[in-house]
C-alpha cells in the first residue's frame, strides 16, 4: 500500500468510504470542503456502491500537475498508461468523478453497478477508483478457485 | 439601457500560429484593422476594454497604438474575456458616457491541451495530480451521457467536424484551411472517447478588435454599423454540471448557456426562429451539438437529423459556425468569443464572400447569434441585427 494521494479523501479501515460533506441544507457534496468553506459542513461517508452516470477514456499524457506514470523525471508519453474515468451516481447522495478500473471501454454503459476501491496510482501513492461490481465478484470467485 | 449601440469596425489577426509575433502584437494588428474598417484613427477612441488569458495585459497596447490617455480597462475573465470586454464597451456607450469604444481580445497559447492549476479553481490538489482536471474530459463526459440519453451517433460527431473544416477552407482568418473527410475524422486517434483528435479544437493564437459607437456617432461618421440587439453573460446556477467538477448534484440543475440564451432573446424581443446565422461554442464536436439545443435552436436529439440533412451548413436553414468555429480556427481564449462576433458582423454586412449566408433577402441574414462557453461554467450570448 502506498500513501494516500490526499489524507482526507477516503476513510481508513477494511471498508473505506470516499469522504463527502453534508451541508446544513442536507445536501451531500463531494469532496468535503476545506478551510472556511467547511464551516457548518459535517464530514459524510459516501456510499461504496453506485451507478455509472457517464464515462470517457484518457488517451494522452496530461500536463502538470499530473503525477501519474509518464510524468516523472526522464519519463514521457511512452510511459503513460491510458485510463478510464467517469461520473458515478451514489444514489440519494451525489455524483462523483472517479477513475474506473477493472473494465474495458466497451463494457461501460449508463447505469452499470460500480463499487468503490483503492488502487495504486504511482510508485508512492494510492488513489480511489470505482470498478464494475460483477468484475470484483468474479475476481473473488477466481481467487477462491 | 438608453442608447442604441452599433459595431462600426471589425478587425482580425488570422488565427493559428504566427511565430515571431506576440499575442499582444496580434492584438495591435487587429485594432489597426478595425480602425481602418471604421475609417477612424486611434486618437478617436474614447475608452477601451480588452484582455488575454495567456498573453499579457491589453492596456500595454497603447505603447504601439499611441499614448492618448484614454481609460483602458484590462479584462481577465477566462473564456469570457472577449464577451466581457464586448459587454463592458457596450455598457460604456449605452450609458451615454462615451460615443466610441474599443473591445479587443488576443491570445497565444503553448501547444497541447490547456493545463489548469487546481488552486486557481478552488479545487483540491489531488484532482489535478490524478489526471482528472482536463477540459477535454469534461466535454467527453458531457457528450457521452447526452448521446446515450438522446440518441446521437458517433457519425454525427464526425459530421460536425467535417463541416467545420469545410467552412474553414472558405474563411481567410481560419487556421485549418484544408477539408478533412469523415473517415479520417472518425478513424483518427481517440483523445477522450467518443471524441477523436479531429473533433477537438486546439489552443492557438489570434486577435479580434471591434469598434463600438453610439447611434449619433455612427450617423455622423456615415459608418456601416451593425446593431447590438442584446448581450447576456451568465455564470452557474445551482446544481449545474460544468467543467472542473469533482462532484455533481444528483438534482438536475440549470445551465448557464440556457440562461444566457433566454435572457438575450428576451432582451432582443425575438426568438430562435428569427436567427439567420449562429456561431456556437464548439470546443469539440459534441459541444456544438449540445449547444444547438441549449441555445433553443432545436430539441435534444434532433441534431441527428440536422447534421444528416445539412441544415446547419452555410446554405441550410440555420448555418452554424460559418467560419469553421473553434474546430477550424483554434482557440485563443481571449479572442475566441470576439471572433464569433466578428464573423457575424461580416455575415450581416454581406462581406463574408465565399462563406456568405444568403439570408431571406439574398443580401445576408438580418439577425446573427453568437455564444461562447468556458471554465468554470459561464456563457455569453450576443445578438446582432442588420438595420
Amino acid at each position: 500500500m502506498g500513501h494516500k494521494i490526499d489524507p482526507n479523501l477516503w476513510s481508513d479501515g477494511p471498508q473505506p468510504h470516499l469522504m463527502g460533506g453534508k451541508l446544513p441544507s442536507g445536501q451531500i457534496v463531494f469532496p468535503m470542503p476545506v478551510g472556511d468553506a467547511a464551516q457548518g459542513v459535517e464530514p459524510y461517508k459516501l456510499a461504496r456502491r453506485g451507478k455509472l452516470w457517464s464515462w470517457t477514456s484518457q488517451g494522452f499524457l496530461p500536463k502538470d500537475p499530473y503525477e501519474g506514470p509518464g510524468s516523472g523525471p526522464g519519463e514521457g508519453p511512452p510511459d503513460f498508461q491510458p485510463f478510464l474515468l467517469g461520473y458515478v451516481e451514489l444514489p440519494g447522495e451525489v455524483i462523483v468523478e472517479s477513475r474506473i478500473v477493472d473494465a474495458r471501454l466497451e463494457d461501460l454503459h449508463l447505469g452499470i453497478a460500480l463499487e468503490f476501491c483503492i488502487v495504486p496510482f504511482n510508485a508512492t501513492h494510492d488513489t480511489f477508483a470505482f470498478r464494475p461490481v460483477a468484475s470484483s465478484e468474479s475476481t473473488k470467485e477466481h481467487r477462491a478457485a | 439601457m438608453s442608447e442604441n449601440v452599433y459595431i462600426i469596425g471589425a478587425g482580425i489577426h488570422p488565427f493559428g500560429r504566427t511565430d515571431g509575433r506576440s499575442g499582444r502584437e496580434q492584438g495591435v494588428y487587429a485594432v489597426r484593422e478595425a480602425l481602418s474598417d471604421a475609417g477612424l484613427d486611434w486618437p478617436d477612441i474614447e475608452c477601451a476594454y480588452g484582455g488575454s488569458a495567456a498573453a499579457g495585459s491589453a492596456d500595454i497596447m497603447v505603447n504601439e497604438l499611441g499614448l492618448t490617455s484614454l481609460p483602458f480597462t484590462n479584462v481577465a475573465n477566462g473564456c469570457a474575456t472577449g464577451g466581457s470586454a464586448l459587454a463592458a464597451s457596450q455598457q460604456a456607450i449605452a450609458s451615454g458616457m462615451y460615443d466610441l469604444a474599443l473591445a479587443v481580445g488576443f491570445d497565444k497559447h503553448p501547444r497541447g491541451a490547456f493545463n489548469a492549476k487546481p488552486s486557481d479553481y478552488g479545487l483540491p490538489e489531488w484532482y489535478g495530480q490524478t489526471g482528472m482536471m482536463l477540459t477535454t474530459q469534461f466535454f467527453a463526459l458531457k457528450i457521452q451521457r447526452y448521446m446515450q440519453l438522446h440518441g446521437i451517433s458517433r457519425t454525427t460527431l464526425g459530421r460536425v467536424a467535417e463541416k467545420a473544416f469545410r467552412n474553414g477552407t472558405l474563411a481567410p482568418h481560419a487556421w485549418r484551411r484544408s477539408p478533412v473527410d469523415l473517415d479520417t475524422i472518425m478513424n483518427a486517434p481517440m483523445i477522450n472517447d467518443p471524441l477523436t483528435k479531429y473533433m477537438f479544437c486546439s489552443p492557438a493564437e489570434g486577435a479580434v478588435a471591434l469598434i463600438l459607437a453610439s447611434e449619433k456617432k455612427m450617423k455622423e461618421l456615415g459608418a456601416d454599423g451593425v446593431k447590438i440587439r442584446s448581450i447576456a453573460v451568465k455564470t452557474r446556477p445551482p446544481n449545474s454540471f460544468e467543467v472542473f467538477q469533482a462532484g455533481v448534484s444528483i438534482e438536475e440543475g440549470g445551465k448557464p448557456t440556457v440562461l444566457a440564451s433566454k435572457a438575450a432573446f428576451e432582451r432582443a424581443g425575438i426568438g430562435p426562429e428569427d436567427i439567420g446565422v449562429a456561431q456556437l461554442q464548439d470546443t469539440e464536436s459534441g459541444a456544438e451539438i449540445m449547444h444547438m439545443a441549449e441555445n433553443g435552436f432545436c430539441k435534444d436529439g434532433d441534431q441527428e437529423e440536422w447534421l444528416a440533412n445539412g441544415w446547419s451548413e452555410i446554405g441550410g436553414r440555420l448555418p452554424v459556425n460559418t467560419d469553421g468555429g473553434c474546430l477550424a480556427c483554434g482557440e485563443p481564449i481571449g479572442a475566441s468569443g470576439l471572433r464569433q462576433v466578428y464573423e457575424n458582423v461580416e455575415q450581416l454586412r454581406g462581406r463574408a464572400a465565399a462563406r456568405q449566408v444568403p439570408g431571406a433577402s439574398g443580401n445576408g441574414p438580418r439577425f446573427g447569434y453568437s455564444h461562447v462557453y468556458g471554465a468554470p461554467g459561464l456563457s455569453a450570448v450576443a445578438i446582432l441585427e442588420r438595420v
